[in-house]
């Protein structure tokens, strides 16, 4: 089809549309549509070749592959239920911390309690956390944090033993380490976004606040958060994938141990740190075994992350005009 | 802080030509001398009473420092870390900006209704109940927000949507909500920053009926850039402008008066051209 240009005649600055501007239209629109297919592509052929590897152990575990908790290479018996309540419990319990620490960051370093340029230098400070690699924050946590926490998990087990959560003693590696640790690694995200939140508030829903005579922290808790709400849970979403998919602090902390308990202090595992441990010595029965979790931990984490765009995009509620 | 008055020195003042502050009809009085940001001086020598029972409204160009006096009433200006006043403001016979007054009290006395609508995030009735709780108000709380959207004549537009968002509501009911709100609690005073700016003509007229129902009970300031809204609406009108003489752009109030005879007869040469600029 050829394209009709106006004939404006002589004197007028615009002109027809030129082929090489056609041209170098279609090819930015060619050029975004791989770009973007491309991704897509890319998620679907992981999640495709890992699929077709573990389609063996499918058949030969199916369902009860999730509901029995024996890792065992030599009789070839594998069940990960273990490592899915290590993995949700772990991540929850550092989102609970990270999630405490962080959106108090962000109040803090949003809601002018420092001037802005030590707001600033706070800021970058935090972001920074996320830039120290995962193997340096497992050798702090056996180096530093373990002899730290042991003093006071003896005092708690001996104390409130009775309790569930301290209801063993903390060997060495436990699930507390580990969640502090992961707690630490989350922290930058779920600060990061709460405070991209919290800065979108318009200003004059802050007026509308102090005008009506709130103090600061009454203006906080009673309007600035429940505006910032959905950005807040975005940041949290956001978190808990990050902390069901880490691996080598885990591996190096928790202690993997295959059992299911609520104590605190007791060695667990999760997917992750299963996947990374017990893969350099698997054979190739046992690999596919822990393809089949890899798999699993791929279904947890997109199951997550959809879960909550689906009821971000059902509560909406930063709906400001 | 009480203080008693010695009726001989009343007698004494009197006499002299003073009125003393027990019989003044002012709900407030700002004596504005300087009102600074940073180093920049934005309004100077501006002394306004805000009377009891009547509408005030502040008129004048861009940049006059109509808003910026409004909002140092109920020290809203506070917000601004390099807002500095010179001056006086007083509230019932006690100066605001006094050291021991704290700004969040004042702000719970003089209601606000700003430019933009401004509904928080929650529901309707949520929206006008919020002053009630945060002033851990005693009586029932549904009766109270049903009065106070009624005054604001937005009950039956949102009888049935109570539950609704503020935000789902247009512009016009959207800035009656927020004089729902703002009145809800009370307050002695009541400041409208340019109330009508982002709405339309018919919302606009809905609104200025609304002032001139709310003054049976409340002291109103108004901003308008609106003269013919000054002018349907205030008792009294006070005209700023802005001088730009030293380089700066500083705004000072002109005149005050009834706001018919300051239409009809103003006794500055400033106001008669902005007023003929305006009209013809």
């Amino acid at each position: 089809m050829t394209m009709i240009n106006f004939d404006t005649g002589d004197g007028t600055v615009t002109h027809g549309i030129r082929a090489s501007e056609r041209i170098s239209d279609r090819l930015f629109r060619a050029a975004c549509y791989t770009a973007a297919a491309g991704v897509i592509l890319l998620l679907v052929y992981i999640a495709f070749q890992i699929g077709v590897k573990a389609l063996p152990a499918m058949q030969d575990y199916g369902f009860s592959f999730f509901t029995t908790q024996t890792w065992n290479a030599q009789k070839q018996e594998f069940g990960i239920l273990a490592e899915i309540w290590g993995t949700l419990y772990s991540s929850l319990l550092a989102l609970v911390i990270a999630g405490v620490f962080g959106v108090s960051v962000a109040i803090f370093l949003t809601q002018d309690y420092l001037p802005r340029w030590l707001a600033q230098i706070f800021r970058t400070i935090v972001e920074l956390l996320a830039a120290i690699p995962s193997v340096v924050l497992g050798l702090w946590g056996i180096y530093v944090l373990i002899p730290v926490l042991r003093p006071i998990a003896d005092f708690l087990h001996d104390t409130f033993g009775f309790l569930g959560i301290f209801s063993t003693a903390l060997p060495g590696p436990g699930l507390a380490p580990a969640v502090i640790v992961l707690a630490i690694m989350v922290l930058p995200t779920v600060a990061a976004i709460s405070q991209d939140a919290f800065q979108l508030i318009p200003g004059k829903v802050k007026e509308a606040a102090y005008g009506m005579g709130t103090t600061r922290r009454e203006a906080i808790f009673k309007v600035f958060l429940p505006t910032a709400s959905s950005g807040i849970f975005a940041s949290l979403v956001l978190g808990f994938g990050r902390a069901l998919g880490e691996t080598m602090a885990l591996a190096m902390l928790i202690g993997n141990s295959n059992q299911i308990s609520w104590s605190l202090f007791a060695p667990a595992n999760t997917l992750a740190a299963l996947l990374a441990s017990s893969w350099p010595e698997a054979g190739p029965i046992e690999q596919q075994a822990l393809l089949y979790a890899a798999v699993a931990l791929l279904g947890i984490t997109l199951l997550v992350n959809v879960a909550g765009v689906l009821i971000m995009a059902f509560s909406n509620k930063q709906q400001v005009s | 802080m009480t203080m008693t008055i010695d009726p001989q020195a009343t007698e004494l003042m009197k006499n002299a030509g003073i009125t003393p502050r027990s019989e003044l009809v002012a709900a407030i009085e700002a004596d504005v001398n300087k009102i600074y940001y940073g180093d920049f001086l934005a309004v100077r020598d501006s002394h306004i009473a805000i009377e009891k029972g009547k509408i005030t409204g502040f008129i004048g160009p861009s940049g006059c420092g109509k808003s910026t006096v409004l909002r140092s009433l109920n020290r809203m200006n506070d917000l601004i870390p390099i807002f500095r006043l010179e001056g006086s403001v007083t509230f019932l016979g006690q100066d605001i900006y006094a050291p021991n007054i704290d700004p969040v009290l004042v702000r719970r006395n003089i209601g606000m209704v700003f430019q933009q609508p401004n509904p928080f995030s929650m529901s309707i009735f949520e929206n006008v109940a919020f002053g009630l709780r945060l002033n851990r108000y005693k009586g029932n709380v549904a009766d109270k927000v049903e009065q106070s959207l009624r005054r604001a004549g937005l009950w039956e537009e949102v009888k049935d949507k109570l539950k609704q968002n503020g935000l789902s509501l247009s512009g016009g009911q959207q800035q009656r909500l927020c004089i729902a709100r703002a009145i809800a609690t009370d307050p002695t005073v009541l400041l409208m920053d340019e109330p009508c700016s982002a709405l339309d003509p018919i919302a606009t007229r809905v609104v200025e009926e609304l002032m001139l129902e709310l003054k049976e009970d409340y002291t109103v300031a108004i901003v308008t850039h609106n003269m013919q809204q000054a002018q349907r609406v205030a008792d009294t009108t006070a005209f700023f402008s802005v001088d730009i003489s030293k380089g700066g752009r500083t705004g000072f109030l002109v005149e005050t008066g009834p706001t018919k005879e300051l239409f009809s007869n103003p006794k500055q040469e400033l106001t008669r051209n902005y007023l003929a600029g305006e009209f013809s």
